[in-house]
Parts: C-alpha cells; sequence; structure tokens
C-alpha cells in the first residue's frame, strides 16, 4: 500500500521558510471563492507542476495546503491558487489584496499521471472546490492536444451560483475536440444544463472505458462514488486517479498531520490510484 | 415515422434493449414521436399521468413550485433516458413538471395503452416492470448521493 505513484518532490526542497510572494491580481469566483495569482518578490519557488500544491501562509494568521489551479503553460514564475474562504486562515488569504505579501513554501506533492493518459481518452471529474486541482492539468491536457484522445470534463456542483470558473467551462465547450458537461443539484428555470449529481454525467459520457484514464477531485464521499461510476461504466480501477485532501503543517512528511494509515499524504500524494487507496478510505476514523 | 422504425428507435434505450421481437412491436404499437419547443411542458404535476417518454434529443427538466423559492428545477433526463414512471402504478398522477430545456425529441408512450398490453400479456408486463424497477432503482440511487450534498466542504 501507499506506493508512491509518481516521484514526489524531493523532500525539504524549497525549504521550511516561506518565501515572500505578492499579489498581483485577484478574482472572485463566486460567493466564497477567490483566485490569487502572486509574483515573487525576489526568489521564486521551483516550478510548480498539475497536481501540486503550495503552502500559502498569511502572515500572523497561519499555513494552509493550496493546490494549484492555474496554466501552467503560461504562468512562468507567477502562482496561481482558487481558495475558499472558509476558515481563519483562507478567509485572511482572500482578503489580501493587491500589493500584500503572502508567505509560500513549496512546491509540494506528487503530480498528475498525465503521461499515463497518453494516447488515450482523458476523463476529469471535479466536484464542487475540486475543479481547481484539476485545472492545470485541463490547461495542460489542451494545450497538448494531440497526445490524447477525447477529453472530457464532468463537474458538479450544488447550484449554478456556486459552479467556479463558469467562463472557462463555455470556453472549453465551445471547442470542437472537448466535451464538458455540468450538473448541479438544484437549480431554477434560468438554469439550461443538468441538474442531478455528477456520476449522472458517466454513463452517458463520451470516453471509452477501454481506452481511458480519469482524473478525479471533490469530497471524499463524491470520489468514492464517482470512482464506483466509472467502475460500473468499464473503467479498471488502476486507471482511476484522485487527488486527496487532509490536514497539513510542515508539507514535507515530517509533522504526520497528513497521515492516512501508512500513507502521508503530503509525501506521498495527494494524487493516488484509485485501487491503492480504496481500502483506506473505507476504515471509519483512519 | 413507421413503426419498423420505432422498433428500431426504442431498442436502443437500455430499458428496452434485448427484448423480443414480439415484445418490441407491442410496445411500439403504443408509441408515436413527439416534438417539443424550449419551454414547452411534456406534463403538468398533478395531472392525470398516461403517457410517458423515451428522450432522444434534448433535456427535459423536473420542475416543482417551492414557495418562497419559485420554480425549482430537481433533475433533469437526457438523451437515451426515460422520463415518467407514474403511468406505471395508480393513482397514475405526475409527481413533477416536465419542462423542455431545450428543443426536445422524443418517443411518446400511451401509458394506458401499454397498461392495457402488460395486463393481457404477463411475460410483457413482467420483463418491463424488471425494467422500470432498474430504472427506479438508479434514480434512487442517484437521489440518495444527490442527498448527500457531495460537495460538501473540503478541509480548510
Amino acid at each position: 500500500m501507499a506506493t508512491v505513484t509518481t516521484e514526489p518532490t524531493a523532500v525539504l526542497r524549497g525549504s521550511m521558510t516561506p518565501l515572500p510572494y505578492r499579489v498581483v491580481r485577484k478574482r472572485r469566483e463566486n460567493h466564497d471563492n477567490w483566485t490569487l495569482e502572486l509574483e515573487p518578490v525576489a526568489d521564486a519557488i521551483d516550478p510548480i507542476a498539475p497536481g501540486q500544491f503550495t503552502m500559502l501562509y498569511a502572515f500572523g494568521v497561519g499555513e494552509v495546503p493550496i493546490s494549484t489551479s492555474g496554466d501552467l503553460e503560461t504562468a512562468g514564475t507567477t502562482l496561481v491558487h482558487t481558495i475558499r474562504a472558509v476558515g481563519a486562515v483562507t478567509k485572511a488569504l482572500c482578503a489580501a489584496g493587491a500589493g500584500d505579501v503572502l508567505g509560500v513554501r513549496g512546491p509540494f506533492g506528487n503530480t498528475w499521471p498525465i503521461e499515463a493518459a497518453h494516447g488515450r481518452d482523458l476523463v476529469l471529474v471535479g466536484g464542487g472546490v475540486g475543479l481547481p486541482p484539476l485545472r492545470p492539468a485541463i490547461y495542460h491536457a489542451l494545450a497538448h492536444r494531440a497526445h490524447f484522445g477525447k477529453i472530457v470534463v464532468l463537474y458538479g456542483g450544488r447550484t449554478p451560483e456556486d459552479l467556479l470558473f463558469r467562463k472557462e467551462l463555455a470556453r472549453w465547450r465551445s471547442r470542437l475536440d472537448t466535451a464538458v458537461e455540468v450538473s448541479v443539484d438544484s437549480a431554477g428555470p434560468d438554469w439550461s444544463g443538468n441538474v442531478g449529481v455528477v456520476t449522472k454525467l458517466i454513463p452517458g459520457a463520451p470516453f471509452d472505458p477501454d481506452d481511458a484514464v480519469a482524473f478525479v477531485v471533490g469530497p471524499e464521499i463524491m470520489m468514492r462514488f464517482t470512482a464506483h461510476a466509472l467502475i460500473d461504466r468499464g473503467l479498471p480501477p488502476e486507471r482511476i486517479w484522485i487527488s486527496m485532501e487532509r490536514t497539513m503543517r510542515c508539507g514535507v512528511g515530517l509533522c504526520g498531520h497528513c497521515q492516512l494509515g501508512p500513507t502521508l499524504i503530503c509525501r506521498d500524494g495527494p494524487v493516488y490510484r484509485w485501487d491503492e487507496l480504496e481500502p483506506l478510505l473505507g476504515v471509519p476514523e483512519l | 415515422m413507421s413503426l419498423r422504425t420505432l422498433d428500431a428507435v426504442i431498442v436502443e434505450s437500455p430499458v428496452f434493449k434485448d427484448l423480443p421481437h414480439d415484445q418490441l412491436e407491442l410496445i411500439a404499437g403504443c408509441a408515436q414521436n413527439a416534438v417539443f419547443d424550449p419551454g414547452d411542458r411534456l406534463f403538468r404535476e398533478g395531472d392525470q399521468s398516461d403517457t410517458f417518454f423515451l428522450i432522444r434529443h434534448g433535456i427535459v427538466a423536473l420542475d416543482t413550485y417551492v414557495p418562497n423559492r419559485g420554480q425549482l428545477t430537481i433533475d433533469t433526463v437526457g438523451p437515451g433516458e426515460i422520463v415518467g414512471w407514474s403511468w406505471l402504478v395508480p393513482p397514475y398522477r405526475w409527481h413533477f413538471t416536465g419542462r423542455a430545456v431545450e428543443q426536445v425529441r422524443a418517443v411518446q408512450f400511451d401509458g394506458a395503452c401499454l397498461r392495457g398490453k402488460c395486463d393481457d400479456d404477463t411475460a410483457l408486463g413482467y420483463a418491463l416492470l424488471t425494467r422500470f424497477a432498474q430504472m427506479l432503482v438508479d434514480r434512487l440511487q442517484a437521489t440518495r448521493i444527490q442527498l448527500m450534498d457531495v460537495y460538501g466542504d473540503r478541509h480548510d
């Protein structure tokens, strides 16, 4: 168990000292999610890859792990993070405005195994605030479109107002080479899309389960039901990958806060193969 | 559209897939094509239900009116799916309103006609009931997952 699925970033690279980054742009995504663009004040952290995260520090408040959510094909040293204001630290991060300085450590964790999808259909399923960690992989796949078969993006949220990146979803949907389906749990009459849980989109999604790879991000229960629906569709468990989230402190596998049985999510994850992680997710209180 | 063509259309639905040809013919005998423009009501909550639909194209929203919240869509049904099971069990009344979100092309079935054929042909009745039961189980499971609010918080 806890096989490292892709090479983790070397422990301690980037040091335990936060590097100062300045907020250069801030965009509100919905009622409680903001996207921050950060540029290094001086030194930059090592390049971040799709699936990885940084520890973002609101000085004097605290530090949290936040996945990269930007277009890494064009980002350069700019970091893009989409943050939900839900606790003291994330609220402080989201309150930061242009010109404010935050601390950044990282990058940490392993990456989406994008090469495993080369030559195959790529299915990306996000639920709620699970779309931001998938977005760099989507950008990457679209920038290297010829490497993949069909690209299918499935996204679910509570209501239309809760959805993230609506303009980008519309832009991706307008491409002839990409299938994008969005579903919400409930909606008013002005919503012209699907209603129902995101797993309902899987049976009719245009991919070949015999030759596809799936990346799934969302709350654990959403990922569990999504993985089951993908398996019901015929996708082998070893070609389903999920991104895990736990409370993290050090980010480098020293403190143990993110331990899940024999694995440390900050060090061995956050990306895991479904067949490797599923047995652990069924253990109560783990 | 000919009866033969309707046979070919409905057999593509999981609900009717692999049914013997004679049963498909019986079912197709209660079917006709229907087209709805965006905003059209296929059926209304509380009305007598003697029809159901196999959606071929477009999306049908299942709506209900919630006081202080207005019209609320609680589910959508898309191509290849069936909308409507109220025709199958008393009191044969629609539980929700079906609204075409976009242009909808569907096969419309006369449920009363089909109920009569099921009463006369118990093999057909059993085959249809088991297939509709599977569909109901799938919808129930999806509703249970929806009730769990699966997009709830990830950790801060």
